[in-house]
């Protein structure tokens, strides 16, 4: 989570001060889509921030607001003492002055110009020397110097992207905005090109705003991620923090939760930490943690698939409190992942592994008890 | 063959061909990006000529330009003579008969740019006047040539608004095609034969150095 004390900067209205923290405070309705409106109050310091949600949630929309490309309807974007944005008084800064970093989603390289040529652009009113020197620094930096006179059609997707950021990175911009950049590289391409803007970025300490839907992602780079959602923050903190406790149901199903079932609360165990809470629609009660709930009231359950035993004759002495029996329906190999659903009064997803499913003769129609943790069984409101 | 009013065309198609260029860019930038509600109202304006009998925009070109407009009066009082029947005035009339196959060939391909290279180029500190210089105009060279090639084949081929402003003055105002008419009209059909093969050879060779240089585009991708 965001300190307090970066929570307080970033709801003042001041323009902030310090060392390069960017700070957004903006509200945009989006004309092409009525009903939508991005709300976002964030301060990110230097260092990765990964902004997290699926397609639609306004991701690219808030980087091209902090780019200068759209225009808030209201609201406050500032880096460091440099304010971008400022609705109440009237400021504006052109995108040509803001020196944001942005790589774009499809990269946007000029295909007409060369590598080198593509880094060099944004160094015009320099003398030659000089920006021959950063370019072949910048180059260098990302271990590209042996493209500087290929075009981009001429050389590979990640060596695109590793130009693309030369490319933003070469003016030294107060901020980077990276849009999902890396989708479609192989993880080997992808964590060797963010290694090198670690590197770089070590030196420069600027906010780095990365923008993906792609939840491996999430675990692999962040520092901090932001949940975007229907164009509000959702959830924000580590990657863990967000990801393994999901309060809302989006990023439950982001967090890869396969099984999510509306429950009523039974029963509350103060003393024990626990609940027991049934299933809509079924007589299956699972013991959970305990949440602020009133008896009665109704919340879901996220179960990953992952988390649940199978057995097919019944267990006993065991920890695990909630043992159900059930039919499987179904079993779907995916790579040397077995997906059983299971009929236990609701249907359950379980993932098991080749070995397992051999081990147990598992057939479709065959009896089995589902074994689940009160602790696999994640809670969450709205 | 009458070589006075072979060159004089050439002359005259170059001269209109540079200015639509001049005024043509600038023009067909603001078609293509300008978001305001009532540009249709200057792209109907702009490609009127093409469906316009060239007799008829002869007709409002010679009005205009005629003693009676306060174009033609304020000329007249500038230089002391009338616009009409004039090689400026030819000039004049065979821009606006030109300029939809200047300017909708460069308007097509600038928009044609992807508006991603513009945003990326904006972020890089450019000014739209670099990003035009540097990214727009290279990436539509074929249209700005195709424009370039259409509209000086276009002037070197009309007929009715040269007659109707211009006339038939040798070596001021009598382009190759008032030229053909003459001979045909004197039952001169050799020598009508002679200047209009050389009119059709021309036409032809300029549709191909179109159609030549948009086919780049396709035959080899990674150019």
């Amino acid at each position: 989570m965001i300190s307090p004390i970066e929570r307080h900067i970033a709801r003042t209205a001041a323009p902030v001060q310090g060392a390069g923290l960017l700070s957004v405070r903006i509200r945009k309705r989006i004309f092409e889509e009525p009903g939508f409106v991005l709300d976002v109050d964030v301060a990110l310091a230097p260092g990765f921030s990964i902004v997290f949600g699926p397609s639609g949630a306004g991701k690219t929309t808030l980087l091209n607001a902090i780019a200068g490309l759209a225009k808030p309807d209201l609201g406050v974007i500032a880096v460091g003492g440099t304010i971008f944005f400022d609705s109440e008084r009237g400021i504006q800064m052109p995108v040509e002055q803001r020196r944001v970093g942005y790589v774009l989603q499809d990269l946007a390289l000029f295909p007409h110009m060369t590598a080198a040529k593509n880094v060099q652009y944004a160094l015009g009113g320099l003398p030659r020397k000089e920006r021959e020197r950063q370019t072949v620094a910048i180059l260098e930096s990302f271990r590209i110097s042996h493209l500087g006179a290929r075009k981009p059609a001429e050389i590979s997707g990640g060596e695109r992207q590793r130009v693309a950021l030369a490319r933003a990175l070469v003016t030294a911009p107060r901020v980077l905005l990276l849009d999902e950049p890396l989708a479609g590289l192989d993880a080997a391409t992808k964590s060797k090109i963010v290694a090198d803007l670690r590197v770089w970025n070590r030196e420069h300490h600027i906010p780095v705003v990365y923008v993906t839907h792609n939840r491996d992602e999430v675990f692999a780079l962040g520092e901090r991620v932001i949940v975007l959602e229907n164009g509000g923050i959702a959830a924000q903190g580590t990657p863990h923090e967000v990801m393994t406790a999901p309060r809302q149901e989006m990023v439950a199903q982001l967090a890869g939760f396969e099984n999510i079932f509306e429950a009523t609360v039974e029963a509350a165990d103060e003393g024990r930490g626990t609940m027991t809470c049934r299933l809509a629609g079924s007589p299956v009660e699972l013991e959970t943690p305990l949440v602020r709930a009133e008896v009665g009231s109704h919340l879901r359950i996220g179960i990953r698939a992952g988390d649940i035993l199978l057995a097919t004759a019944q267990p006993y002495r065991l920890s695990a409190r909630n043992i159900i029996p059930g039919r499987v329906v179904s079993l779907e190999q995916r790579d040397v992942i077995v997906s059983a659903k299971v009929d236990c009064g609701v249907e359950m997803e379980v993932q098991l592994t080749l070995a397992a499913r051999d081990a147990l003769a598992l057939q479709p129609g065959g009896e089995v008890w589902l074994v689940l943790k009160t602790h696999s069984c994640h809670l969450m409101v709205g | 063959m009458d070589w006075a009013s072979f060159w004089l065309t050439i002359h005259l198609a170059a001269l209109v061909t540079i200015l639509l260029i001049i005024a043509g860019l600038p023009l067909a930038y603001w078609i293509a990006y300008s978001r305001w509600r009532w540009k249709f109202i200057v792209e109907s304006m702009v490609a009127m000529p093409i469906v316009l009998p060239p007799t008829v925009l002869g007709f409002y070109v010679l009005l205009a330009l005629g003693s009676r407009s306060p174009l033609g009066r304020w000329w007249q009082a500038m230089t002391g003579h009338t616009l009409a029947f004039t090689f400026t005035g030819l000039v004049i009339g065979s821009m606006l008969y030109s300029l939809p196959f200047a300017v909708q060939p460069f308007a097509a391909a600038f928009s044609q740019v992807d508006p991603r290279l513009l945003a990326a180029s904006a972020t890089l500190g450019a000014s739209r006047f670099t990003t035009f210089f540097r990214v727009v105009l290279p990436l539509s060279t074929s249209g700005v040539l195709t424009g370039v090639a259409l509209s000086f084949a276009h002037t070197m081929g009309e007929f009715g608004v040269v007659l109707m402003v211009g006339g038939n003055i040798p070596h001021v105002t009598r382009t190759v095609s008032i030229d053909i008419y003459d001979q045909v009209q004197a039952l001169n059909y050799a020598a009508a034969n002679q200047t209009a093969l050389v009119l059709l050879a021309f036409s032809f060779v300029s549709l191909c150095l179109v159609y030549g240089v948009n086919r780049k585009r396709w035959a080899w991708p990674w150019r």
